[in-house]
């Protein structure tokens, strides 16, 4: 099980298994949304603000 | 020998909805490449690197990003789910609403304008309340119901003022007193796939926004309904917003060329992401074998 460090609030975060690069998580502690940027090692970064077109 | 079919999946993150067209593209063994929208780029002068794709399937958040995409993948003569014809109509409400006219889809009554003065006399004509929608815009953002002219000077000043020119696109709708639930229908191709209501106290019924998923039995007029709609805009893997309108019955309210279906699946017990797939599967094979 691979462990990210929040950017933002320095929480410890288990990534579940099956996690994929591009997915967002949202941190337990902050509440922030995190992008995962890798994963092995596993990384995150502080995710995009969501956008004026952005949708379905 | 058949060659084997390259698909390509442009995304901007990957939800849920993308996780499972990946394990729908894995469990088929199918040769797909992911591609992130951020980190793409086009050369004009060499498409040929993107013809290498026998389809692509657009599943960007994105709006611009996936329009411009389909747009180039097309003029490269790439086939995309959808075309890049089907994302210029579904992305904008305006349009959906103008080849909805066009086809004598039931829809709700709407008027554009394209100042606040005009939009304001458009709006005291036919009474309060009303809805102002973004033409562009998704999951329920920025949309505001109108109850009186104070609110909708103040709105459509803001508007003007805060937006971009886009914003300056005055989209009015009738406010439709609906039952507390709107319907989705998920529509691939000449099938509709499922139907769902999506619940909310809240008067956006969007489950975007926190709405909540029950299964909708497809019954004939939906069926025709949905059908026609999706005709309308071009056809493909399409989600048609049905509301239930206390005089006019079901009208059609929006169509999502790049749905989710994150509560729709599970209610459902289908398999939308291994349909999505085998779709895009079937446009491939149409332009290699065809």
């Amino acid at each position: 099980m691979s462990t990210v460090t929040c950017p933002e609030c320095e929480a410890q975060i288990e990534l579940e298994a099956g996690t994929e690069v591009g997915e967002i998580i949202v941190c337990s502690d902050c509440g922030v949304d995190l992008e995962i940027t890798a994963l092995e090692p596993a990384a995150v970064q502080l995710a995009p603000m969501e956008q004026e077109d952005w949708g379905e | 020998m058949q060659r084997r079919l390259k698909i390509g999946v442009l995304y901007s993150r990957v939800r849920v909805e993308e996780k499972w067209i990946f394990g729908a593209m894995e469990k088929r063994g199918i040769d797909y490449v992911r591609l992130d929208d951020r980190a793409i780029h086009f050369d004009l002068n060499n498409p040929a690197p993107w013809q290498e794709y026998d389809a692509v399937l657009e599943r960007s958040i994105s709006y611009n990003s996936g329009l411009y995409a389909l747009r180039l993948l097309n003029a490269f003569g790439v086939p995309t789910v959808n075309t890049a014809s089907v994302a210029e109509i579904c992305g904008d409400k305006l349009m959906t609403s103008a080849v909805l006219a066009r086809d004598g889809v039931p829809q709700p009554h709407n008027m554009t304008a394209f100042t606040p003065e005009a939009a304001l006399a458009a709006i005291e004509a036919f009474g309060y309340p009303v809805v102002l929608k973004p033409v562009v815009g998704s999951w329920g953002r920025l949309l505001a119901k109108i109850n009186d002219r104070d609110a909708a000077e103040a709105v459509l000043e803001h508007k003007a003022t805060l937006g971009s020119v886009q914003h300056s696109v005055f989209y009015i709708q009738e406010y439709i007193e609906k039952p507390g639930r709107d319907i989705r229908a998920i529509i691939i191709g000449d099938r509709v796939l499922t139907a769902m209501y999506r619940m909310s106290e809240h008067w956006i019924t969007n489950t975007a926004r926190g709405g909540e998923g029950e299964l909708c039995p497809i019954t004939p007029e939906i069926g025709e309904l949905c059908l026609k709609a999706a005709k309308a805009v071009g056809g493909g893997v399409l989600a048609v917003d049905l509301v239930e309108h206390p005089e006019k019955g079901l009208v059609v309210n929006e169509i999502n060329h790049t749905m989710e279906f994150h509560t729709m699946q599970p209610v459902s017990g289908i398999d939308i992401a291994g349909e999505i797939v085998e779709y895009t599967m079937n446009v491939a094979k149409e332009k290699v074998y065809s």
